[in-house]
């Protein structure tokens, strides 16, 4: 009997209904022949949620252009693990320069295939919320500006993470990093006025924003494969759960990307030029507290006494997001 | 070699006029530099700017302290920057202006100085009326060509052709012209007065 | 063709007809007509097939290059002082990657005190970037060395910045001759790159490099380095060949093969300095120039043959070294290590104060007259009664205020007393 080699590649569990599915309504992800951009072999933590949003996100994308991609990547922890001295599990084309330059890179890179009439070859730039949200800003506004034909990805694992978890512009309030510890009378990462990188990107009324999260991996493909339909400059901000740095276990990484979502804190939406044109609703909103326990970075609000004050804070913003975005599905409120 | 400094003030077209003053040497088979000494972009700040003509290649880089030539473009200039460092007695001195000499205060500046070397020009009406605006360049160039010979004014209408074109082109050459004319007039008779 | 043209205006023509398929523009005096120029050129359509990208900054710059050359594409971008410091970490990144990258410097001084005029710090903050460094004496060569850039950059797969002193040689009016696109396409093949992000032949580019192998990856950088010291020179016969004029090279001797004293210069003080030493031959005086016109990759054993035979070198240069001394003269010294010459340090024309024949010619007076002592840093034309001034003040005073106020009120340039 003829041998066939097959590789066993574990899929959410979302995509365990697939083969039940219509075939065209099957996620990139459960296909054999996928890209698997972003091979095993790299070194992310286990339950890393970059590495499963890195994989979902590069693999739609490939298969979106039919393999013609370039990829400008930020350093940062996604950069690091998977490039590892002297292997490296890209499969695609990949370039990685600085920290703060990955938008800027991207365009120079679309405006060479441009001049070389090879538009048809696209082009993507990653980074992490550091890289993208804080030392790559400038450049990032600069390309939306341009409306420079890149689609930029940021995996939001809400801090400095490859570096030692050190606070970001995208850390939420409360949350604990190596700088921001739950000592003294405002514990954690203060209340600040946030960052919003997606309302900033639609502040600039480029043709796509999104945002979405490992959680819910057919709108994540979806949302790549809309993007990829597009031209000009396009932002999809990917919400990532990281155990390491959140303290959470490696097996929840799925279940806290989707309660980030059904608590509101994590908006899911998409927009077009400026306007928002789609949310995806929380079925059940569920209490902040459930999403805030399973995660030690903000264990000190569970503590003796519970700092309920703060959670409510955390839960005001929540509602807040619920509100501005009509995040709740009506017949369900 | 010949070196001229001409001072003004930014927006009166000085760097222009020394430019189009090395193009029209250039023109001639002459070799020519012109260059400004720079403040940020500002109108109304003085402007110094230089031109050396040579008939060999010229290798120095350094603004001009001793001219052969100077250019006024703007009297206002006159009592507030020492315009006149270097100027020898046998120096050529053109001043935009429609006063005298001693008018402005400068006689015991043009006492020292070869009477057909010195001229006051109102280029600045001239271009006005010519060129309906206050920027007496070209006027100038048309009048340094007369009073120094160093350049012809067909170079100089050349150069002000090269670099503005159509209407523009056409009145700032009938501004160089008149300009021109004034001087050839004036210095047949040099006047102190 | 010879035309009298302003010297950023010139580039602008010699670097649209080097053919760039992508041009990241940032403005920064004195390069701003630069980059007006080339956007002019595409816009009329004089050069084709080339993307201007209107970047957010000079770090984005050179980072737009970056992508855009690694992607295969023929990139360049100008810039100076200030603007050369915010891209640096892009720069090393640039050499590191061996992106063949072709970039003016409009030599401009660093802040602070901020100044817009020329001098060579900026550049000389960059000498170990990794960048081949080219100077131009003019206009005529500037141009010339950003046709031999692409060249050279794309043969040993090295970025190049070309330098050239900003305003006196920038906006200075001047006859060049600027080849024509076909001389140019003749001289400047098609950019065929080493390495290419190409999704038919996916490659991964800017992989971290841990210690078992980053000595061995530096020192291939100084290798291809040294490797361009034969380069270089090939690369400007070609040139002399095809365009019938000398231009860039390593070195350039002037009237020093019999000279006793050699002043060693780079850049368009180099005009000057001519001048001087025709004038002092006149006199009789033994003396001659060297012009470095490739620094990076230093030809230190072609500077040790051009200077050998002197009894005094002076290295009169456009910054230095706060803290230590001269630059390019502790370059030269050690190209001249075990020989028994006169040496003299002497930094000048900084923030663009004008190195006048005057200055120069007082200074090689004490210079042969043996009133200058060897060894020691100079600096030409210094007002040591302003500084002694200052001095005192802050040996004075705790609260003695910002330096640059103070000596621009001493020297009546800024009003004493208050509105």
């Amino acid at each position: 009997m003829a041998q066939q080699q097959i590789k066993f590649y574990q899929v959410g569990s979302f995509a365990v209904g697939n083969r039940l599915l219509d075939p065209e309504q099957r996620t990139v992800q459960s296909r054999p022949e996928r890209s698997n951009t972003l091979t095993s072999g790299h070194r992310a933590c286990q339950g890393c949620g970059e590495a499963l949003g890195a994989r979902y996100v590069l693999d739609a994308a490939m298969r979106a252009t039919g393999g013609r991609l370039i990829a400008a990547n930020a350093t940062g922890c996604l950069e690091v693990f998977s490039t590892p001295y002297p292997e490296s599990s890209w499969q695609l084309p990949w370039l990685h320069s600085l920290f703060g330059n990955a938008p800027a890179v991207a365009s120079g890179i679309a405006a060479a295939l441009k001049a070389k009439g090879r538009t048809d070859i696209r082009v993507i730039g990653q980074g992490g919320d550091g890289g993208t949200m804080d030392i790559g800003f400038a450049c990032l506004s600069g390309m939306f500006e341009r409306n420079d034909d890149v689609l930029y990805v940021c995996y939001d694992n809400e801090a400095y993470m490859n570096t030692g978890v050190q606070r970001s512009s995208a850390t939420p309030p409360a949350a604990r990093t190596a700088n921001t510890k739950p000592v003294g009378a405002e514990p954690g990462n203060p209340f600040g006025q946030g960052k919003s990188a997606p309302l900033i990107a639609m502040a600039h009324e480029i043709p796509y924003v999104a945002t979405a999260t490992v959680a819910e991996l057919h709108d994540l493909e979806y949302k790549i494969e809309r993007a990829m339909a597009l031209r000009g400059a396009r932002y999809v901000h990917v919400f990532v759960p990281c155990p390491l740095g959140w303290g959470c276990p490696s097996s929840e990484t799925i279940r806290i990307a989707r309660l980030a979502k059904e608590t509101g804190i994590f908006p899911v939406f998409e927009a077009e030029h400026g306007e928002v044109v789609g949310v995806s609703k929380i079925r059940r909103q569920v209490p902040v507290q459930e999403y805030l326990r399973l995660q030690r970075r903000y264990a000190h609000l569970f503590g003796d006494p519970p700092r309920t004050d703060v959670i409510a804070q955390i839960q005001t913003r929540a509602d807040r997001n619920i509100r501005r975005f009509g995040l709740l599905d009506e017949e369900a409120a | 070699m010949f070196q001229v400094r001409i001072h003004g003030r930014g927006g009166q077209g000085v760097v222009t006029a020394a430019e189009l003053l090395s193009v029209a040497a250039f023109s001639e088979g002459r070799h020519a530099q012109a260059f400004p000494t720079f403040g940020s972009e500002r109108t109304g700040a003085p402007v110094t700017a230089f031109c050396r003509i040579d008939d060999r290649e010229i290798r120095l880089r350094e603004p001009i302290s001793e001219p052969d030539a100077l250019i006024v473009q703007d009297p206002t200039l006159l009592h507030q920057i020492d315009l006149f460092a270097g100027l020898g007695e046998d120096g050529y001195l053109l001043i935009n202006t429609g006063r005298t000499f001693a008018e402005l205060g400068l006689d015991d500046l043009v006492d020292r100085m070869r009477l057909e070397r010195i001229l006051t020009v109102p280029a600045t009406e001239i271009a006005r009326r010519q060129l309906g605006r206050p920027l007496p360049n070209a006027a100038l160039l048309g009048s340094f060509a007369a009073f120094t010979r160093v350049v012809s004014l067909d170079s100089v209408a050349a150069a002000i052709t090269e670099k503005f074109a159509g209407e523009i082109g056409k009145k700032n050459v009938a501004a160089a012209q008149a300009a021109h004319a004034f001087a050839e007039e004036r210095l047949k008779v040099p006047a102190r007065a | 063709m010879r035309r009298q043209l302003e010297g950023s205006v010139a580039v602008a023509e010699a670097v649209t007809r080097c053919r760039p398929e992508v041009v990241s523009a940032y403005p920064i005096s004195p390069q701003t007509h630069i980059v007006e120029g080339v956007s002019d050129l595409i816009r009329t359509g004089e050069l084709e097939g080339c993307e201007y990208l209107m970047v957010e900054s000079e770090f984005a710059a050179m980072s737009a290059a970056i992508g855009a050359s690694a992607a295969g594409a023929r990139a360049y971008t100008a810039t100076a002082s200030q603007g050369l410091l915010y891209m640096v970490e892009a720069l090393y990144n640039a050499a590191g990657l061996g992106l063949p990258i072709v970039m003016t410097v409009a030599n401009r001084a660093i802040g602070a005190p901020i100044n817009i005029w020329n001098d060579h710090s900026d550049s000389m903050s960059q000498r170990d970037s990794g960048w081949i460094q080219l100077y131009a004496e003019s206009n005529q060569e500037a141009v010339d060395l950003h046709v031999q850039a692409f060249k050279l950059a794309e043969e040993v797969s090295l970025p190049v910045m070309v330098c050239m002193d900003g305003f006196v040689l920038t906006h200075a009016y001047e006859a060049v001759d600027v080849p024509t696109q076909a001389q140019v396409d003749a001289f400047l093949p098609p950019f065929e790159p080493r390495q290419v992000l190409d999704p038919e032949d996916p490659v991964t580019i800017g992989a971290m490099v841990g210690p078992e192998a980053f000595t061995e990856v530096r020192y291939l950088m100084h290798a291809k380095q040294m490797q361009a010291l034969d380069v270089v020179p090939e690369i400007a016969s070609e040139f002399a060949a095809a365009f019938g004029r000398t231009s860039g090279g390593l070195l350039r001797s002037y009237r020093s093969a019999d000279a006793e004293t050699i002043v060693v210069a780079l850049g368009s003080v180099l005009g000057t300095i001519e001048e001087v030493v025709d004038e002092l031959r006149e006199q009789g005086v033994k003396i001659g120039a060297l012009g470095v016109k490739c620094f990076r990759p230093y030809p230190l054993d072609e500077v040790r043959a051009a200077l050998s035979q002197a009894t005094r070198v002076v290295v009169l240069e456009k910054a230095f070294a706060v803290g230590v001394g001269a630059i390019v003269g502790q370059n030269v010294r050690l190209a001249l290590s075990g020989l028994p010459v006169e040496f003299h340090d002497v930094v000048g024309g900084l923030g663009g104060r004008a190195i006048t024949r005057r200055s120069l010619h007082r200074l090689l007076a004490e210079v042969l007259e043996g009133r200058l002592e060897p060894g020691r840093l100079t600096f030409l034309d210094l007002d040591h009664a302003l500084v002694e001034r200052e001095l005192r003040r802050t040996r004075d005073h705790r609260r003695s205020g910002p330096h640059a106020e103070n000596i621009l009120r001493d020297l009546g340039v800024v009003a004493a007393g208050s509105h």
